[in-house]
C-alpha cells in the first residue's frame, strides 16, 4: 500500500529574497489550494441536502453561524469539540509527517481517557488539578502511547502495515476497554465508571461567566501547548528534521543515518500519546468519568482535521476549529434539516481533500511549468 | 439438534461475511483498498429498506441494494481511480459517507433517526432461527455460492485473469494490451455491488434498517480478506471461522466461559497476526492502495 | 554466415525523442535487414532502450520517421504506432525488467491480454488449450517451460524464456531483446544464442541491445553503434573488431597509431616506476606508485544482491591519502553495491573495511561518517537530497546531531545551521544564494554542489563519490573536478566511480575496471586509455 500522498507544507524560517517569495507563494498555494476547494464543493453538496430537505441554504447557514460562534454557549461548545479534535488530528498529522497514515486515533483516544480515569479512581479525593495534571497527562499518554506504539512496532519489526494494524487495533482496544469498564469499574446500569473526584480540570465558564452550560475546559489550554510543542518537535529539533526526512524520503533518511524503523515505532507511540491526552477533555474536563464509547468518531474525523490543515500544527488547530464549528452547527439547525447533514458534509470534505490535493497539485504544477 | 442449531446460527451469521469478503477479494486483488466495505454494506442496507418498502416486494430491496452499494464504490472509484486520490483516506471517507447519508435520508424519508418501518423480506412474516426460514431465504443461497462463484470468475474467466494481473503488475498488463482502468473500474464497482448485497441480506433478514446495523461488520470481512490472504477458498473457510466463534460465543453466553469482549477480538487478532508474518506471512496484491503511473 | 535478406525489416529514420530536458535520441537511424541478428550496442545512456521503445510503441518519437515490413516483406510508414499495434504487426519486445506477473502461471501470462476462451455462452479461460500452444511453441522454439508453474518459482533465466515466449506467442516475427544476458548466467547465455540462431534460420528478426562485445561477436550479424542519442556506424560483424566497436562506442576518432605506441610507452614506465617506490605495497592494490599508508583499505569484500549471485565478489583495494582510484566499468557490474556497502547502507557478507585501520565493517552510518567518511551518493534525488527541504536543511543532511545543542531535547542551532548555509553558499556558488529554497526547486547542477559542499565541506579523510556529475551541466561539471583535485591535493583519499571513462580518466591516480562484481584489473592512470580499458569494461578480455 502507497503511503498517503499529502504534502506536509514546509515549516522553518520565514522566507525572503525574490526566489523564495515564488517559491514560499507556491507553497501557500499547495498547502490552502487544495483545502479551499475541498470546502468549496463540500459547500455545494451541503446545499444540494438543504434544498432535498425543502429549506433556504442561505438561512440554514446563518443558523448554523449564530449557533456556533453567534453565542458564547454555542461557542464554548465548539471550544469543547475543537480541543478533541486537535488532538486526534494534531495525532494524524503528526504521524503523516513521518509518512504513516494512523487510523487508531479513535482507539488511542478511548484509551488515554481510559488509564487517566483508572488513575484518577485510584487517587484520594481533593488533590488541586493544578497539581494533578501533568499526572494526569502522562497516564493518558501513556495509555495511548502504547495501542500507537505497538503499531508502530508492528510495522518496523514485522512490516505489517500500519493502516491495517491500526484499524484492527481500534477493535481490539475498545474490546479490551469494554471488558475491563464492564467487569471492573462501571456503575451497574450504566456504561461509564464512578466518578473521578480528584483533580477535575476547571471548566471556563469558571473564569468567563458568558460561557456557561458549555463544556468547554482547561484542557483547551493543554491541546494550544501540544500544538506548540509538536511544532518545536518536529521543526527545531534534531528527531523532528530525522522524523520528516524519514516521512518524506526514507532512502535519504536512511543516507543521513537514521534508521526508518526507530523512527516509525517512534512517532506512532508519540501519536498514539498525543491522541490519548485527547481522552482528559472529556474524562477530565467534561464528565470526570470514563464512558464507554465517548470518542464517539472524533478519532476518524481527525484524519479529516489533520488532511485539511496541511499536517501542520497550526493548520490542524484552525481546522479542528471548522469542523467543531460543522459539528456544532448540525445541532443548532436541527429544526430546519436533520442535523446529520454535517456528517454528510464531512465527509465530503475528506473525499474532496483528498480528491484535490493530489489534483490541485498538479494543476499547479503544470501552470508553474507553462508560466 | 444442538449441532444443526449451532450451524444454522453460524450460517446466518457469516452470509453478510460471505458477500462483503468476496467483495473485499475482488476489490483488493485489482488494486482498490477493501476499507469501503463497511459503508457499502451499509448503504446497500438502506437502499434495499427503501426498495423493499415502496417496492412492496424483496427483490426489489435487492435491486436498490445492489445499486446502493455499487453507488458508493462509483465515489470510491472515481476518487481513487480517476483522480488517484489516497485510497485510505477515501475509504474511510466513503464508510463516513455512508453513515451520515443513510442516517440524513432515514430521518427524510421515514422520519426517523433509528430505524426503518418494516420492511418486506423473504420467507414470510417471522425470521426464527428454524430451517424453514433458512432454506426459504434466497439470500442464504446466493450467499452460499458467492465465494465459489468470485473464486470462478478469478480463476477461470478472462475477466479475472486480468483483475489478478491489474492488482499485481499494471504496467505489465498495460505492456500486453490489458485496459488497467477498466479492468479496476470494473472490479471495484462489482464488490460494492457484493457488499451491498451483505447490507440487504440484513435488512431482509430484521424485516427493517436501523442505524448504523452493519456495526462493524465490513471490517470483519476486510479481516477475513486479509486472515485468507486475498484467495476466495480460504477467505470463506475464513469467514465461516469468524461467524463460528461468535455463535459459540452467543450460545455459550450463559456459561461466561470467555467474556464477549474476548472473542470480538479473534478476527481481528487473527489479522495482525497474519500480517506480521508469525505462521507464513500474508503478502498482499503487489499494487494494493497504489495508483498506476 | 548467414545470406541477408535482400530487404529490411525495419527502417527507422532520424528518430527524435526528448523526457523534459534531456534528449535521449537526437537523429537516431536504424536500419535492419529481415532474417538477421543486429546488434545495436553503446554505452549507459546512448539511447538505444528509448529506441527501442519507440520501435515497440512504448513511446511515440518527437520527430522522424518509422517504416516496418508488413507479412508481404513491404515496408509501412508506422510512425508513432501503439504497443498494442505493434504487437499486432509482428513487433515484440523483451524489456530488461520482465514484464511478467509473478503471481500468474506461464501459461496465464503467455495468454493475459489475448485470452483463449472456450466456446459456448460462458467465455471460460481455455486452459488446457493455451497449455497444449504453449507446449507446441515451447518444442517448437526449443524454450523449454513448464506453463503450470508461477513465474515467482522461474529462475532469472525461465522468467526470460517466458518474455520471449511471450512475444512468439503473439505473432512476433521481429524480436527486440534489450540487455538479455545482464541476468544470465553463461549456459542460459549459450542456450539463448541457440534460441535466437534457431529464430533467425526461420526468417525471424532480432534486434539485441547489449554492451558486452564478446556477444556481438559471438551472435550478430551486423551492429549499429549508438552515442549520444545517435547512431554513429553500422558495421558488418565479420568485417570488424571488437576493439573498433569499443572505440566507436567509447566516442574518440580513432587515435593515431604513434600515439598509442606513445601511450604504451608511458604506461611501461609507470609500471616500472611502481615497485621502486618506498611504500609498502597494500594488498591487492595493483599498481600502487608512491603513497603512504592507506586512508581506506577494502579487505575481501562480498556483497550481496537481491538476485541470486553476489554482486559484490571478493573485491580488495586501498587507497591512500592524496589518491584518486577511479572505478571504470558499465553500469550494474557492483559499483553501487560496493559503494553502498563502504558507506555503510548495504549489508557486508564478508570481508572487511578499514578505515584509517579503523575497522568499520560493522559500523553505523553515523559512526563512520564522524570517523571521517563522506559520501557523495549516485542518486540525488532519491539519497543525497530531501528534496522538500530548504538549501540550509540539505546542507546538514547527515551531520544534524552536530548542529543540536546535546541534552535530552537535542534542539536544532537554527543560527549554526544558518550560518553554514550562508558559508557553504557562499563556498561552493550554489544558486540561488537563499538558504530557505526548498532542493526541489534548484537545477541539477546547484542541487549537486549542495551535495558537494556538504560532504566536503567538511572535515573528513576518505571521499566516496559515485557518479559525482551525473546530470549537471558543463559549468558545474567544471567546477566539481575542481574541488575533487582541490580535495586530493589536501590529502583526502577518494573512491570515484563514474559511468563517463572520460571522467575517471580525466580525475585518476590508479583505475580498476570492475565487472561482473570484480575488480578485472587495476592500472596506473598513464596505462589507461579509451583502448586499454574497453575491452575490460565490455567483458572481450579478461586480466590474467
Amino acid at each position: 500500500m502507497a503511503s498517503p500522498e499529502i504534502s506536509p507544507a514546509a515549516g522553518g524560517a520565514p522566507p525572503s529574497g525574490g526566489t523564495s517569495r515564488i517559491a514560499a507563494r507556491a507553497r501557500l498555494e499547495e498547502a490552502l489550494l487544495p483545502s479551499l476547494v475541498a470546502l468549496l464543493v463540500a459547500a455545494i453538496v451541503g446545499d444540494a441536502l438543504i434544498v432535498s430537505f425543502g429549506q433556504a441554504p442561505a438561512a440554514v447557514f446563518r443558523l448554523l453561524l449564530d449557533g456556533t460562534w453567534g453565542n458564547s454557549y454555542g461557542f464554548g461548545q465548539v471550544l469543547y469539540k475543537a480541543t478533541t479534535l486537535t488532538f486526534t488530528g494534531l495525532a494524524i498529522a503528526f504521524a503523516l509527517r513521518a509518512g504513516l497514515f494512523n487510523i487508531g486515533a479513535e482507539s488511542q483516544l478511548a484509551a488515554g481517557g481510559f488509564t487517566a480515569a483508572v488513575v484518577g479512581l485510584s487517587l484520594p479525593p481533593g488533590l488541586p488539578w493544578i497539581v494533578m495534571l501533568p499526572v494526569y497527562v502522562a497516564a493518558a499518554a501513556l495509555g495511548g502511547g502504547i495501542v500507537g506504539g505497538v503499531a508502530g512496532e508492528l510495522k518496523s519489526r514485522f512490516g505489517a502495515h500500519e493502516v491495517i494494524t491500526t484499524i484492527m487495533l481500534n477493535f481490539i482496544v475498545l474490546a479490551l476497554l469494554s471488558y475491563l469498564t464492564s467487569t471492573y469499574l462501571k456503575v451497574p446500569e450504566t456504561l461509564h465508571t464512578t466518578e473521578i473526584r480528584s483533580g477535575a480540570v476547571p471548566r471556563l465558564a469558571d473564569f468567563f461567566e458568558p460561557f456557561h452550560g458549555s463544556a468547554a475546559n482547561l484542557v483547551i489550554v493543554v491541546a494550544a501547548l501540544s500544538c506548540a510543542t509538536a511544532w518545536w518537535y518536529l521543526f527545531r529539533t534534531r528527531r523532528g528534521f530525522e522524523l520528516r526526512a524519514v516521512g518524506l524520503q526514507p532512502e535519504a533518511a536512511e543516507y543521513a543515518g537514521v534508521r526508518p524503523g526507530a523512527v516509525w515505532t517512534r512517532a506512532m507511540a508519540i501519536s498514539g500519546a498525543i491522541a490519548g491526552v485527547g481522552g482528559l477533555n472529556f474524562v477530565l474536563g467534561y464528565k470526570h468519568y470514563y464512558e464507554e464509547g465517548f470518542a464517539g468518531g472524533a478519532g476518524f474525523l481527525g484524519i479529516a482535521v489533520a488532511l485539511v490543515g496541511g499536517t501542520h500544527p497550526l493548520g490542524v488547530a484552525l481546522a479542528a476549529l471548522l469542523f467543531a464549528t460543522i459539528s456544532q452547527g448540525g445541532l443548532a439547525v436541527n429544526a430546519l434539516v436533520p442535523k446529520q447533514f454535517v456528517e454528510v458534509l464531512q465527509a465530503v470534505v475528506i473525499i474532496a481533500v483528498a480528491v484535490s490535493v493530489p489534483e490541485v497539485r498538479r494543476l499547479l504544477r503544470a501552470r508553474r511549468r507553462n508560466a | 439438534m444442538a449441532v444443526l442449531l449451532f450451524l444454522a446460527q453460524t450460517l446466518r451469521i457469516a452470509i453478510p461475511y460471505l458477500f462483503a469478503a468476496a467483495g473485499g477479494v475482488v476489490s483488493e486483488r485489482a488494486g482498490l483498498i477493501g476499507l469501503t466495505l463497511e459503508g457499502y454494506m451499509l448503504g446497500g442496507a438502506f437502499a434495499a429498506a427503501l426498495g423493499s418498502y415502496y417496492g412492496h416486494s424483496a427483490w426489489f430491496g435487492v435491486l436498490a441494494g445492489v445499486l446502493g452499494g455499487a453507488l458508493l464504490a462509483v465515489v470510491y472509484g472515481v476518487s481513487a481511480i480517476r483522480f488517484r486520490a489516497d485510497q485510505v483516506v477515501v475509504g474511510i471517507a466513503i464508510n463516513l459517507l455512508a453513515i451520515g447519508v443513510t442516517r440524513f435520508f432515514l430521518r427524510l424519508a421515514f422520519g426517523s433517526s433509528s430505524n426503518s418501518p418494516r420492511v418486506t423480506g423473504f420467507g414470510g412474516e417471522q425470521s426464527g432461527n428454524g430451517f424453514t426460514a433458512l432454506v426459504a431465504n434466497p439470500m442464504i443461497w446466493l450467499g452460499l455460492i458467492v465465494i465459489p462463484l468470485v473464486a470462478w470468475m478469478l480463476y477461470r474467466t478472462p475477466f479475472g485473469l486480468r483483475v489478478r494481473a491489474v492488482g499485481e503488475h499494471p504496467a505489465a498488463a498495460t505492456s500486453v494490451g490489458v485496459p488497467v482502468t477498466r479492468v479496476r473500474y470494473t472490479a471495484v464497482i462489482l464488490s460494492g455491488v457484493l457488499a451491498g448485497l451483505g447490507g440487504v441480506y440484513l435488512v431482509l433478514d430484521q424485516h427493517q434498517f436501523t442505524d448504523q446495523m452493519t456495526a462493524g461488520r465490513g471490517f470483519i470481512a476486510l479481516a477475513a480478506t486479509i486472515f485468507g490472504r486475498w484467495d476466495p477458498s480460504r477467505v470463506g473457510v475464513a469467514c465461516l471461522l469468524f461467524a463460528a466463534a461468535e455463535t459459540l460465543q452467543i450460545q455459550l453466553q450463559g456459561a461466561q466461559l470467555v467474556p464477549s469482549q474476548f472473542v470480538e477480538m479473534i478476527p481481528y487478532l487473527l489479522t495482525i497476526i497474519a500480517l506480521a508474518g508469525v505462521v507464513g506471512r500474508a503478502v498482499p496484491p503487489a499494487a494494493l492502495g497504489r495508483a498506476p503511473e | 554466415m548467414m545470406p541477408h535478406a535482400s530487404t529490411s525489416a525495419i527502417r527507422l529514420t532520424d528518430i527524435h525523442k526528448s523526457f523534459g530536458a534531456v534528449l535521449a535520441n537526437r537523429g537516431a537511424s536504424l536500419e535492419v535487414a529481415r532474417g538477421e541478428i543486429h546488434a545495436l550496442v553503446g554505452e549507459n545512456g546512448a539511447g538505444k532502450s528509448t529506441l527501442m521503445r519507440v520501435l515497440s510503441g512504448m513511446y511515440a518519437p518527437d520527430s522522424g520517421r518509422m517504416e516496418v515490413a508488413d507479412a508481404g516483406g513491404v515496408l509501412r510508414d508506422v510512425t508513432g504506432w501503439s504497443t498494442a499495434a505493434a504487437i499486432e504487426s509482428g513487433v515484440g519486445m523483451v524489456h530488461q525488467h520482465f514484464m511478467l506477473v509473478p503471481t500468474l502461471t506461464v501459461a496465464e501470462n503467455l495468454m493475459l491480454g489475448a485470452e483463449l476462451t472456450s466456446e459456448g455462452p460462458l467465455r471460460v479461460l481455455d486452459r488446457a488449450r493455451a497449455a497444449e500452444q504453449v507446449e507446441a511453441l515451447s518444442t517448437r522454439t526449443g524454450l523449454r517451460v513448464n506453463p503450470a508453474r508461477r513465474v515467482a518459482e522461474l529462475s532469472v533465466g525461465e522468467a526470460q524464456r517466458v518474455e520471449i515466449l511471450k512475444a512468439l506467442y503473439r505473432g512476433a516475427r521481429t524480436l527486440i531483446l534489450d540487455e538479455p544476458t545482464a541476468v544470465l548466467s553463461p549456459p542460459e547465455v549459450d542456450e539463448l544464442w541457440e534460441v535466437l540462431r534457431q529464430m533467425r534460420s526461420r526468417g525471424e528478426t532480432i534486434v539485441l541491445i547489449t554492451h558486452k562485445l564478446d556477444e556481438v561477436m559471438s551472435i550478430s550479424d551486423t551492429v549499429t553503434v549508438m552515442r549520444h542519442g545517435r547512431t554513429i556506424s553500422r558495421l558488418r560483424t565479420g568485417e570488424t573488431t571488437p576493439q573498433q566497436i569499443a572505440r566507436e562506442m567509447v566516442g574518440r576518432d580513432v587515435q593515431l597509431a604513434s600515439e598509442m605506441r606513445r601511450d604504451a610507452v608511458l604506461a611501461e614506465e609507470a609500471w616500472v616506476a611502481a615497485p621502486a617506490s618506498d611504500a609498502p605495497a597494500a594488498a591487492g592494490s595493483l599498481g600502487s606508485t608512491t603513497f603512504p599508508l592507506p586512508a581506506l583499505e577494502i579487505k575481501g569484500l562480498v556483497v550481496a544482491s537481491a538476485g541470486r549471485s553476489d554482486a559484490v565478489r571478493d573485491v580488495s583495494f586501498s587507497i591512500s591519502p592524496g589518491e584518486i582510484l577511479g572505478i571504470a566499468g558499465v553500469e550494474g557490474n557492483g559499483q553501487t553495491e560496493l559503494v553502498e556497502a563502504i558507506a555503510g547502507l548495504r549489508r557486508v557478507r564478508s570481508g572487511s573495511i578499514l578505515l584509517d585501520h579503523l575497522d568499520i565493517t560493522g559500523a553505523s552510518v553515523r559512526a563512520r561518517g564522524d570517523a571521517g567518511l563522506s559520501h557523495i551518493p549516485e542518486d540525488r534525488h532519491s539519497r543525497g537530497l530531501v528534496l522538500d527541504y530548504s538549501i540550509a536543511d540539505n546542507l546538514i543532511l547527515g551531520q544534524q546531531h552536530h548542529f543540536a545543542r546535546g541534552g535530552f531535547v537535542n534542539t536544532l542551532d537554527i543560527d549554526r545551521i544558518a550560518s553554514n548555509a550562508r558559508r557553504q553558499i557562499a563556498a561552493f556558488d550554489i544558486r540561488p544564494p537563499n538558504a530557505t529554497v526548498p532542493a526541489r526547486s534548484l537545477s541539477g547542477g546547484n542541487q549537486q554542489k549542495i551535495v558537494i559542499a556538504r560532504e566536503m565541506g567538511r572535515d573528513f579523510r576518505v571521499l566516496l563519490a559515485a557518479q559525482p556529475t551525473r546530470g549537471v551541466d558543463v559549468g558545474a561539471i567544471e567546477f566539481i573536478h575542481g574541488q575533487l583535485r582541490a580535495a586530493r591535493a589536501s590529502g583526502k583519499a577518494i573512491l570515484l566511480v563514474s559511468a563517463d571513462l572520460s571522467e575517471v580518466l580525466a580525475l585518476s591516480d590508479r583505475i580498476a575496471v570492475m565487472y561482473g562484481g570484480r575488480f578485472v584489473v587495476v592500472l596506473p592512470r598513464a596505462g589507461a586509455g579509451e583502448e586499454v580499458l574497453g575491452p575490460y569494461m565490455t567483458g572481450a578480455e579478461h586480466a590474467a
